[in-house]
């Protein structure tokens, strides 16, 4: 029973994250009707604004400390961060600890642009070509994404570690009756739970219950009528591009403390999150966040000993094979419309 | 840079150039008179430095090609001379191979092993390599190796821990310096024992590939001899990118020590998860949990961070060891780049200048006479004290480091500590060990 | 000529021609100039050139005809190389069995994948097909490499080991992959003053089953069954109402293609003795689909100019490193030479993603037809300048979507 509350717990967080890339990238293909292959790298650049925030935070002034040797036997450098110097020790190690949650503040307006940018400067000279172009240029724009982290960044994972008091575990177990060390869970794995249950639920009632998002809702539906009644319908579509950079990019923020961003985890995340999209049925947000979870928690599942002992392997196919299953028996994902991406 | 390197190109160039002024009439001649693969005409040599450039290690191959680069001036009397001055074999003169200046041509293997072979052909082909040197993966390892195998080139292996490299797969024109998965359970173990005692229950993680295969059956085999029990093993996808759902059973199956048989990207992201549900903070059979990291590199340990502190694992080699030929070599590495090197750096540069030392003793390039040269070849001076490269199966045995994550590391290069230098003996074993068995080192081939 | 029109046999000829006289156009420049980096004349390069220009012609067979994106044609081609080399292991060395039964395995797998897959169209179909393939990879990497039942041999990629069987290995063939005796490594080189050329025999093995399964692409593209696949693309719906089930059009269509795939994995093979479960991940898919649309979906010559393409960069600007960027610019004054270098750095050597990527950028901005849209252009312009006017539009060959 532990074990399944576990693997459940386990599965929501990586399902969180799934959720949170396919709901961006539905949104983008809902509005615009482009296929994104640079949606992984947004999720990226989100972990990587956590990554310089942190650095940024970090910059140091260097005093030579003749007391201690470096590795070639020179005086030590010891660096000393600017915040400490200004705010005092204490204080700026606070604000050094806290980097994570601060870079969140910095990665909307960060991503915000960069989301707007992409769409007007290349997404919107595509609209009216054929997916396959769409999905050349976003995947080239993604490889340069990639490569210019890589050029600042190096290709080694760089760690971005929660603050103090959000970081550890907590013994859920105890809670709810069970005995010690039953339900361990890290806390900042809670923290992103809850994370991606705030955003999405905040995106869904920005598009319920305003009427920006009645429009966009509407022009998701149909755009020529839209645009006939003389609403810009494109301007909103512009924004919403935005917002799902955005969302991309928060879910990266985050997902820093859980493991440290390298340069192509965006990649990693690609082709999962296009099988939980289409998988979840194209065009519909709701099938994104629910085949997100869904595939999360098989996935957990499926690693556990019982499941890999019964069916070797298990583990690593069990993705494609669920979206297999699926797919032969729901025509066109859990929630999709019809005519979406059929052709 | 001023330094107009002449290529071997260049020189045959010329060379083909007063050839055919000399014999107009056979302009059509094929050049099948060389008595091996790529024999240096000219007055220069290429060697080809075969690293991964992009993907996941390419910070790793980075640091390897800085370290070819270092022993090729070394070789060509540039520099301080590193471990020349320190190297037992005195057969090096600082003035190229046998009188041949050195020059290098680099490729990415992309950690694949068609990529590899790839970049490794086309050194071959088209730049003339005489040999192949660097790699960070086994699997790439032991492609490259059959590829120069057949194509009469010496390779070189750089970073490969599998045991296969030297063992069901070895060839006669392939040389391992690295140590291997066997060696990291020899020297592992006692020290296990003397910290964590004879009565422990470990679990293992392991990357659900080749290499990981043979590091746990390794590990679990030398744990196990000294009383330990095996709770579990489990598989992890390669693709893996988060290990919450496998960590997240350990605590309640009954083990006490985790082993992580992970390596790069999976070894981070394992150790910190396994960090994160805060197992080293807990307490199972009325032991303090613990976890164990077989195979450390430095580029890893700086991408973990924090976490792998207290974490005891092993280690080829390390920039703190005190012997000359360690000391030579990080001064002339930290003087030139700032920063000290890395254990598969050091296993590179080693590799050349080990591989420019044979070719002098040989007095050829031909590879049968190098490998010769290698084969049962004694030194010292290199790193890691005395050394051998067995002849029977051309892996290299030498002292093997135990390390932990430094509590206190003061800058960001001592993140390691050397726990236990593991003497050459208690790490070797037989040829025909069954972890082992089963290749043919074959003949030498020379490409003719 | 052999039942094709004027152009068609004429394109013919051009690939005959560029394929069997590459070793020199790939040549240009002599040995040890500053540009001999940009050669790509040496046979493992040339081989690749043709192998991946097999591969994207059946794929664009699919695709380009049909429109259905497949995501999972790495698949075949790895199956293709693993069936090669178990020929190798077992039989002989032999290539001729080797490549006969990729073809075949390549063929029986694709059927099945494509007869599962093909019940959905668009989106859903290529997801599916990447599923298969990254099922596919994924148990070639790990589950069917255990040491119980090996038959991928994992990370390390399947070879021959000297206790194979090969039965009918003769006791003077040669110890590698052969024709009939013929070493497909064997290389004769020509020194041309102060150019050298090599005439690989593998590589001309490989540029015959080009022209080969080129010439059954135009027949195929010219062919009622062709015009069923454009049909196909332009409104399946609309073809389904008439009667007609295009179901079994598609199946052939994906078979078809598969079997190019299976074929060129089996000289992937035949050239070089290994396969590596690589072969078969999403990123090898995807690179196939790019070489199609970047040489132009649905022209003839198109995939094989996009898989020359990245090949080329794949294999010669990860080469160039600092040291050959110094010796280019050794001329200039020191302080000059080391901004051109730092400039040029990111671009080159391990930065060679990122050219590619912007290159892909660069291609589907200006020349939404791909490559053979750019060459058309070029003629095009180069006519008007003839002609002084620009009275005709370009002489539109192929359809450029």
């Amino acid at each position: 029973m532990d074990a399944i509350l576990l693997q459940i717990l386990n599965g929501l967080d990586k399902g969180s994250a799934y959720a949170l890339i396919a709901l961006g990238l539905t949104l983008i293909f809902g509005t615009l009707g482009v296929v994104n292959f640079a949606h992984g790298a947004l999720f990226m650049i989100g972990a990587f604004c956590a990554v310089s925030v942190q650095k940024l935070l970090n910059l140091s002034f260097v005093t030579l400390d003749e007391t201690q040797k470096d590795f070639l036997g020179n005086p030590l450098k010891v660096e000393t961060p600017y915040v400490q110097s200004w705010f005092g020790p204490e204080v700026g190690a606070t604000i050094i600890d806290w980097s994570v949650p601060l870079a969140i503040l910095f990665a909307i307006p960060i991503m915000l642009m960069v989301g707007y940018v992409m769409e007007r400067g290349l997404i919107k000279h595509f609209y009216k070509r054929p997916h396959a172009d769409q999905i050349l240029v976003t995947f080239g724009l993604a490889i340069v994404m990639q490569e210019v982290v890589k050029y600042f960044f190096g290709a080694n994972p760089i760690q971005t570690p929660p603050p103090e008091a959000l970081s550890g575990s907590v013994d859920l177990g105890i809670m709810i009756g069970f005995d010690t060390n039953a339900i361990i869970y890290p806390i900042w794995r809670l923290v992103y739970f809850a994370f991606a249950v705030g955003i999405i639920g905040a995106v869904f009632s920005f598009l319920q219950f305003t009427t920006f998002g009645m429009v966009v809702r509407a022009g998701m539906a149909d755009r020529e009528t839209v645009g006939l009644l003389g609403i810009n319908i494109d301007r909103r579509f512009t924004i919403m591009f935005g917002i799902a950079a955005a969302v991309a990019g928060l879910a990266g923020v985050m997902y820093g403390p859980l493991n440290p961003p390298n340069y192509h985890m965006g990649m990693d995340f690609l082709v999962l999150s296009f099988v939980v999209v289409v998988v979840g049925g194209m065009g519909s947000l709701p099938g994104a966040v629910l085949a997100g979870f869904l595939l999360g928690i098989l996935e957990s599942f499926a690693s556990t000993t019982w499941a890999t002992t019964t069916i070797p392997g298990i583990n690593q196919i069990i993705i494609y094979l669920v979206a297999i299953i699926v797919l032969l028996t729901r025509p066109r994902g859990l929630m999709g419309r019809k005519g979406v991406m059929e052709e | 840079m001023t330094n107009k390197s002449v290529t071997r190109r260049g020189v045959l160039k010329s060379g083909a150039v007063a050839g055919t002024g000399l014999a107009l009439p056979t302009i059509f001649t094929a050049s099948s008179a060389a008595a091996y693969t790529n024999e240096p005409t000219g007055s220069s040599v290429v060697l080809g430095f075969n690293v991964p450039q992009t993907g996941p290690y390419a910070e790793e191959g980075n640091d390897e090609l800085l370290a070819q680069q270092l022993a090729v001036e070394h070789l060509n009397g540039e520099g301080d001379g590193g471990c020349m001055n320190t190297f037992s074999s005195k057969a090096l003169k600082g003035n190229g191979i046998l009188g041949k200046k050195v020059e290098f041509v680099t490729g990415d293997t992309q950690t694949k092993s068609d990529a590899a072979r790839a970049s490794a052909k086309s050194m071959i082909e088209k730049d003339g390599a005489i040999m192949i040197n660097g790699g960070s993966s086994s699997g790439v390892a032991v492609a490259v190796q059959g590829l120069c195998q057949e194509a009469g080139v010496i390779f070189m292996a750089g970073l490969t821990h599998a045991n296969d490299t030297t063992g069901k797969d070895k060839k006669a024109n392939g040389f391992r310096h690295f140590f291997n998965a066997y060696m990291s359970g020899a020297a592992l173990a006692p020290v296990l024992a003397a910290e964590m005692g004879k009565e422990r229950r470990a679990y293992h993680l392991t990357a659900d590939y080749n290499w990981g295969w043979t590091q746990e059956e390794s590990i679990v085999a030398s744990t196990e001899a000294l009383g330990w029990e095996t709770v579990n093993t489990v598989k992890t996808p390669l693709a893996s990118t988060d290990f919450s759902s496998y960590i997240a059973p350990v605590l309640n199956s009954g083990a006490d020590v985790l082993v992580l048989n992970h390596y790069g990207g999976n070894m981070v992201n394992s150790l910190t998860n396994a960090i994160q549900f805060g197992l080293l903070d807990k307490v199972a059979n009325g032991k303090d949990f613990k976890i164990v990291v077989p195979l450390y590199s430095e580029l890893m340990a700086a991408g973990a961070g924090e976490n792998i502190k207290g974490v005891l694992g092993s280690m080829n080699w390390n920039w703190q060891l005190q012997d000359e030929g360690t000391k030579a070599f990080v001064k002339s590495f930290g003087e030139k780049y700032g920063k000290p090197p890395s254990n598969s750096a050091q296993t590179c540069y080693a590799q050349t200048l080990l591989y420019a030392d044979a070719v002098e003793r040989a007095g050829t390039f031909n590879p049968c006479g190098v490998a010769e040269a290698l084969e049962d070849f004694e030194f010292d001076g290199l790193g890691n004290g005395p050394t051998w490269y067995r002849g029977a199966d051309h892996q290299c045995f030498k002292d093997v480091l135990v390390v932990r994550g430094n509590e206190n590391p003061t800058n960001a290069y001592d993140t390691l500590e050397i726990v236990e230098i593991t003497p050459r003996a208690q790490v070797e074993y037989d040829p025909e060990h069954p972890m082992f068995a089963g290749g043919e080192l074959g003949k030498c081939n020379s490409g003719a | 000529m052999l039942g094709l029109n004027k152009k068609d046999t004429s394109l013919l000829i051009v690939v005959a021609l560029l394929t069997m006289l590459a070793p020199f156009i790939l040549n240009p420049f002599p040995e040890g100039s500053a540009m001999a980096q940009f050669n790509a004349g040496y046979p493992d390069l040339m081989q690749r050139f043709v192998i991946f220009g097999i591969f994207a012609i059946g794929f664009n067979i699919l695709f380009g005809l049909t429109g259905y994106l497949s995501f999972g044609h790495a698949a075949f081609l790895g199956v293709g190389s693993y069936s090669a080399v178990w020929m190798f292991k077992l039989l002989s060395y032999n290539v001729v069995p080797a490549i006969a039964l990729s073809v075949v395995v390549a063929g029986l797998f694709s059927l099945l994948i494509g007869f599962v897959s093909l019940r959905r169209s668009g989106i859903y179909f290529s997801i599916l097909t990447l599923a298969f393939a990254q099922m596919s990879f994924a148990l070639a990497y790990s589950v069917l490499s255990n040491p119980k039942f090996n038959l991928t041999n994992g990370e390390t990629g399947l070879q021959v080991y000297a206790d194979d069987p090969q039965i009918l290995q003769g006791a003077n063939a040669p110890d590698l992959p052969h024709l009939f005796g013929l070493p497909m490594r064997s290389t004769y080189t020509m020194d041309l003053g102060a150019w050298s050329f090599d005439f690989n025999a593998g590589y001309y093995l490989c540029a015959v089953v080009l022209m080969v399964v080129f010439y059954l692409a135009i027949r195929i593209f010219r062919s009622p069954f062709g015009m069923m696949l454009r049909a196909v693309k332009s409104n399946q719906q609309r073809m389904n109402y008439t009667g007609l089930n295009s179901k079994p059009y598609m199946l052939a269509a994906f078979v078809i293609s598969g079997m190019y795939a299976g074929l060129a994995g089996g000289l992937m093979a035949a050239m070089d003795p290994l396969a590596g479960a690589e072969r078969m991940q999403w990123t090898a898919s995807g690179e196939v689909v790019l070489m199609t649309i970047l040489g132009g979906t649905g022209t003839l010559i198109g995939p094989v100019l996009g898989a020359g393409f990245i090949k080329y960069f794949e294999n010669i600007f990860s080469k160039i490193n600092d040291n050959v960027l110094h010796s280019w610019f050794s001329f200039l004054p020191d302080g000059l030479e080391d901004a051109v270098v730092f400039v040029i750095h990111p671009f080159i050597g391990k930065g060679w993603h990122l050219t590619l990527g912007i290159l892909f950028m660069l291609v589907v901005i200006y020349l939404p037809g791909g490559l053979v849209e750019g060459g058309q252009r070029l003629r095009g312009w180069f006519r008007r300048k003839k002609k002084g006017a620009d009275d005709a539009p370009s002489g539109k060959t192929e359809p450029a979507e």
